[in-house]
């Protein structure tokens, strides 16, 4: 069976969107870029459609980067494959104190 | 590679998709007779705005100046000035600075003229003529670096971000290394993301492009806090996070992903106009469809490039708007509203680079001729003038 797709948009990226309903801890998804080049990774946690999972290792404070630009910090450690949404990003602006 | 299209050299030098005689009402109150003229006359549009009457002087000034960027911009042949005769904007400076872009332009005066009736019938006999004078301009070839692309997202959803404004992203650096030139909008969708814009200007973050983009996000917030309301605080909203976006700068990225990635050469207000500058700018112009379409429009664009999720079907008098469809679903559903499958990201079955190309001989075609799906329906009624202070 075809692996589940996940799209991201730049190299520098360190996550990716996942394309797919039903994907869950141990899926193995396709990593797309524009180009269409892809690497297969193995989720880890369940990830609804439309949300991102983690291409790379990423630690904690590094910047969580998505269109090669930052999206926010990694408030603890992060493994390739895993579940990246706001139990384990922090947004840097616009908490409405900045 | 070289790249052409068809287009309509004007006498001042620019270069129109189309070729279309503009009625213009001065004045909200003039619509009924322009609507009627339209009806009438083959080869006419009409700017069906709701403003230029019992506003500021500052915002009756910008009706003004909006109207008459738009019977410049280069997809208008001639135009036709529907005044009503005590109406706040300037209906003499409209036909002055219209016909010194080197247009044919004629006026009628409802009040002058006797009222309604005759008013529409010197309106129909003037707008007749002004089609016929433009009917037999040729098409000649044009080189890719004189087009002015605009563009916008509209009723978005999870697709967007990733497939639709990818495309247009993808064309929008395309047409700068050619030469040519791209103009985005929509401030309030900065939000969040006014600093990773800032520093893609020229000069830098701390330039003048740089902080006039800070400001203009800043004037937008002021606007909203005098009335009482924080733009900034609780985004991303619930929904968002259930769909998937986890900060504000996530949210405000997947917008301005489809302006590319290159140098940002400057800021225009929402009155000013392209004339002849290249590469990428801002235009001060907010969301919503009818004032940011409007805005585009005037500022001398050929066509827009508009992504969606969901579906929005809404064109433009004068300026076709090219439909980049995200979801493939909505593509199915509403194919005879949307122009170009970019679901095909999200299933695999194409990737950026490959729907981009498309979007990009796509846009060769329309720019030369081709109608867009809301062309084609007259689906382009909707227009207003981004006003900034209040109805009086």
């Amino acid at each position: 069976m075809e692996n589940c797709l996940a799209l991201k948009v730049t190299d520098k990226d360190n996550v990716a969107t996942i394309f797919a309903n039903g994907v869950t801890d141990g899926t193995n998804v396709d990593v797309r870029d524009k180009k269409g080049n892809s690497e297969t990774v193995t989720v880890i946690g369940d990830v609804p459609y439309g949300h991102k999972i983690a291409v790379r290792d990423i630690k904690k404070g590094e910047l969580i980067i998505k269109y090669g630009e930052e999206i926010g910090a990694a408030t603890k450690d992060i493994l390739k494959g895993e579940y990246v949404h706001v139990h384990n990003l922090e947004a840097l602006r616009g908490r409405g104190d900045l | 590679m070289k790249y052409t299209f068809q287009g309509y050299r004007r006498s001042n030098g620019k270069v129109g998709s189309r070729n279309l005689v503009a009625v213009i009402p001065s004045v909200i109150c003039a619509n009924d007779v322009g609507q009627a003229i339209c009806r009438q006359v083959q080869g006419t549009i009409g700017y069906f705005h709701h403003q230029g009457c019992c506003q500021l002087p500052i915002d009756l000034k910008r009706v003004t100046d909006t109207l008459s960027n738009l019977g410049q911009s280069p997809n208008v042949g001639a135009a036709l000035v529907v005044s009503l005769g005590c109406e706040g904007t300037d209906a003499n400076r409209l036909v002055e600075e219209i016909r010194a872009s080197g247009k044919p332009v004629e006026i009628i005066r409802i009040q002058e003229l006797g009222g309604t009736a005759r008013a529409i019938q010197a309106g129909i006999d003037a707008a007749q003529r002004l089609v016929q004078e433009i009917s037999d301009l040729q098409r000649e070839t044009v080189d890719v670096s004189e087009v002015v692309m605009a563009i916008k997202c509209g009723a978005s959803d999870t697709t967007s971000g990733m497939a639709s404004n990818c495309v247009i992203g993808y064309v929008a650096d395309k047409l700068v290394d050619l030469g040519a030139t791209v103009v985005f909008g929509e401030t309030t969708e900065f939000l969040g993301g006014e600093h990773i814009l800032a520093r893609r200007a020229v000069g830098g973050e701390n330039g003048p492009v740089g902080q006039k983009i800070y400001e203009i996000v800043k004037r937008m917030e002021d606007r909203a806090k005098a009335i009482g309301e924080d733009m900034r605080g609780g985004q991303p909203t619930p929904g968002n996070i259930a769909g998937g976006l986890s900060s504000i700068e996530e949210k405000s990225l997947g917008a301005i992903v489809k302006s590319g990635t290159q140098p940002i050469q400057g800021v225009l207000e929402y009155t000013e106009r392209i004339d002849g500058q290249k590469g990428l700018w801002i235009k001060d112009a907010p969301g919503r469809e009818p004032e940011i379409l409007t805005g585009m429009a005037a500022t001398g664009a050929q066509f827009m490039m508009f992504s969606t999720g969901r579906g929005a079907p809404q064109g433009f008098p004068s300026m076709p708007v090219i439909k980049i469809c995200g979801n493939p679903n909505t593509f199915e559903r509403m194919r005879y509203d949307m122009d170009l499958n970019a679901g095909r990201i999200i299933t695999g079955e194409s990737t950026i680079e490959q729907v981009g190309e498309e979007a990009f001989e796509e846009m060769l075609r329309v720019l030369s001729g081709k109608m867009t799906k809301n062309e084609a329906l007259g689906y382009f009624g909707s227009m207003d003038i981004f006003c900034l202070g209040p109805v009086i």
